[in-house]
């Protein structure tokens, strides 16, 4: 319980003594290029494989003569959106981003940049965590979008190439009874995994302590409470905005 | 000038500091000494307002920082300036950018001006044409004036030094001392250093306070401290054969 609290007033602290508007926009978008460009091609990856394998399977498993195969392509549609998009490359993303953010600043940390900071009067939570916080909630929903794209390309590149289903029969599950609050649910979804990964993995890094171990170690627990508090609020969220 | 005024701190049951007085004049090289553990270096972040104490006064020209509100420490703050141990620089940034950065983050200088002032405190401390190294390219010596040249870039009042001549060679460790005098002097700094290198001591221990046990036991100049009659001090500063023999000599 005490970490949370500590969590909380780590948070708190994020907006005490600010520095000028100019710095925080430099820093946020030096964190934009290095949080979100950095991390396309992974997701892109990820989510091609996402999507062909899905199709791969949901076509295995759906193989009774009563259901059309179009049905796979609004499967493989609607787990994409409200789930894998979001979801999946949020656990990757917190892989990659949570634990360069925790490293990073348990590196700070260990070797006194961090005091370095706080001795020259600058509030080095707010000065090195908030740009990191709104360039990831910025940049996130944008690579859930790219995921949700490339994950359905998948599904296609399934079809065509290794024979799951006729293509057209895809393209036709893709457009049919389409509910666009899913897309709504899953930029809500992207917004709070993106301020949990980097908030979560701020605050290990943050205040590790120790030497080059310790700072592995952050590394490790920034990832895994990460992913964690993605599923946790998943489920909270799916509760809340899909529940009965 | 900083005074301490029964300042107190411990870390749970721990006592680290018990009462201690001092007062680091203006131009001074001041020097805290005392055996590894003894709680020079808890005593430096008390001062910097890293740590906060239990009991007693820190006063920055007369300014309480233990009691100063926000703005106040702000602006205590942000006349100091602090050399590290290991030297404290962000390592994504090359030699200029981490002296500029203070004047960056803490004043509205035009970019120009800026420059120029890096420029010219490399060059005081001999850096010149270092401008573009990134700081895992340079030696820990050149690291140690970096720092230096980062903590007065801003014309700071104060300078903390956190044993600066730590993994240093000898000459190299003088070098950086009488840059340290040099600079207190020409800039009318209050400086303060935190070490246990009797080179350092004897070289510019203009004032010096011995800390043993949570207290501090002496506090003297670099001519008085062999004659001090305290047995810790003794044991502190007679440790090597060399000071022991210097001590038969005297």
């Amino acid at each position: 319980m005490s970490k949370i609290g500590q969590y909380i007033l780590f948070l708190g602290a994020l907006f005490k003594n600010p520095e000028s508007f100019r710095t925080y926009f430099r820093l946020t978008v030096d964190e934009c290029v290095y949080i979100g460009l950095n991390s396309i091609t992974i997701v892109a990856i990820v989510s091609v494989f996402m999507g062909a394998v899905s199709t791969v399977q949901t076509a295995y498993n759906l193989i009774s003569p009563l259901i059309p195969d179009s049905v796979i392509g609004l499967v493989v549609r609607d787990l994409t959106i409200l789930e894998l998009a979001p979801t999946i490359t949020a656990i990757v993303f917190a892989g990659k981003v949570g634990s360069s953010i925790a490293g990073n600043l348990g590196t700070m940390r260990i070797t006194e940049q961090i005091d370095a900071l706080e001795v020259m009067g600058i509030n080095s939570a707010s000065y090195l965590v908030l740009p990191k916080v709104i360039a990831t909630i910025f940049m996130y929903p944008f690579l859930v979008i790219l995921a949700g794209v490339l994950a359905i390309g998948g599904g296609y590149l399934a079809a065509e190439f290794a024979g799951a289903l006729a293509p057209a029969d895809y393209l036709s599950g893709l457009q049919s009874s389409f509910n666009e609050f899913g897309v709504f649910f899953a930029l809500i979804k992207s917004v709070v995994f993106g301020f949990l990964i980097s908030s979560i993995s701020a605050y290990m890094g943050y205040y590790t302590k120790g030497g080059a171990l310790e700072v592995g170690q952050s590394s490790t627990k920034a990832v895994t409470v990460s992913c964690i508090a993605i599923l946790l609020s998943d489920f909270i969220l799916a509760q809340l905005m899909l529940g009965s | 000038m900083i005074e301490l005024k029964n300042v107190s701190k411990s870390f749970g049951d721990k006592q680290v500091l018990n009462g201690i007085d001092a007062t680091f004049e203006k131009g001074k090289t001041n020097l805290i000494i005392g055996a590894s553990g003894s709680g020079k270096s808890v005593l430096l972040k008390n001062i910097v307002g890293l740590f906060k104490p239990d009991e007693g006064e820190i006063l920055y020209d007369n300014r309480n920082l233990v009691t100063a509100d926000r703005d106040l420490k702000t602006d205590i703050r942000r006349e100091i300036g602090m050399l590290f141990q290991g030297g404290a620089l962000f390592d994504s940034m090359n030699v200029e950018q981490n002296v500029k950065f203070p004047l960056d983050v803490l004043t509205k200088m035009p970019e120009d001006e800026k420059l120029d002032r890096v420029n010219e405190v490399l060059a005081r401390v001999k850096l010149e044409n270092t401008n573009t190294k990134m700081p895992s390219e340079i030696s820990g010596g050149m690291q140690k004036r970096v720092g230096i040249a980062r903590a007065i870039v801003n014309n700071s009042k104060y300078l903390f030094c956190d044993e600066p001549n730590s993994g240093l060679d000898p000459r190299t460790s003088i070098k950086i001392d009488q840059l340290l005098a040099e600079i207190t002097e020409e800039y009318q700094i209050t400086t303060v250093i935190v070490t246990h290198d009797m080179n350092s001591v004897m070289e510019i221990g203009e004032y010096i306070i011995f800390i043993c046990n949570t207290r501090k036991l002496w506090e003297g100049n670099n001519e008085g401290i062999a004659h001090s009659g305290i047995e810790e001090l003794d044991d502190f500063v007679f440790a090597n054969k060399m000071m022991r023999k210097f001590r038969g000599m005297v």
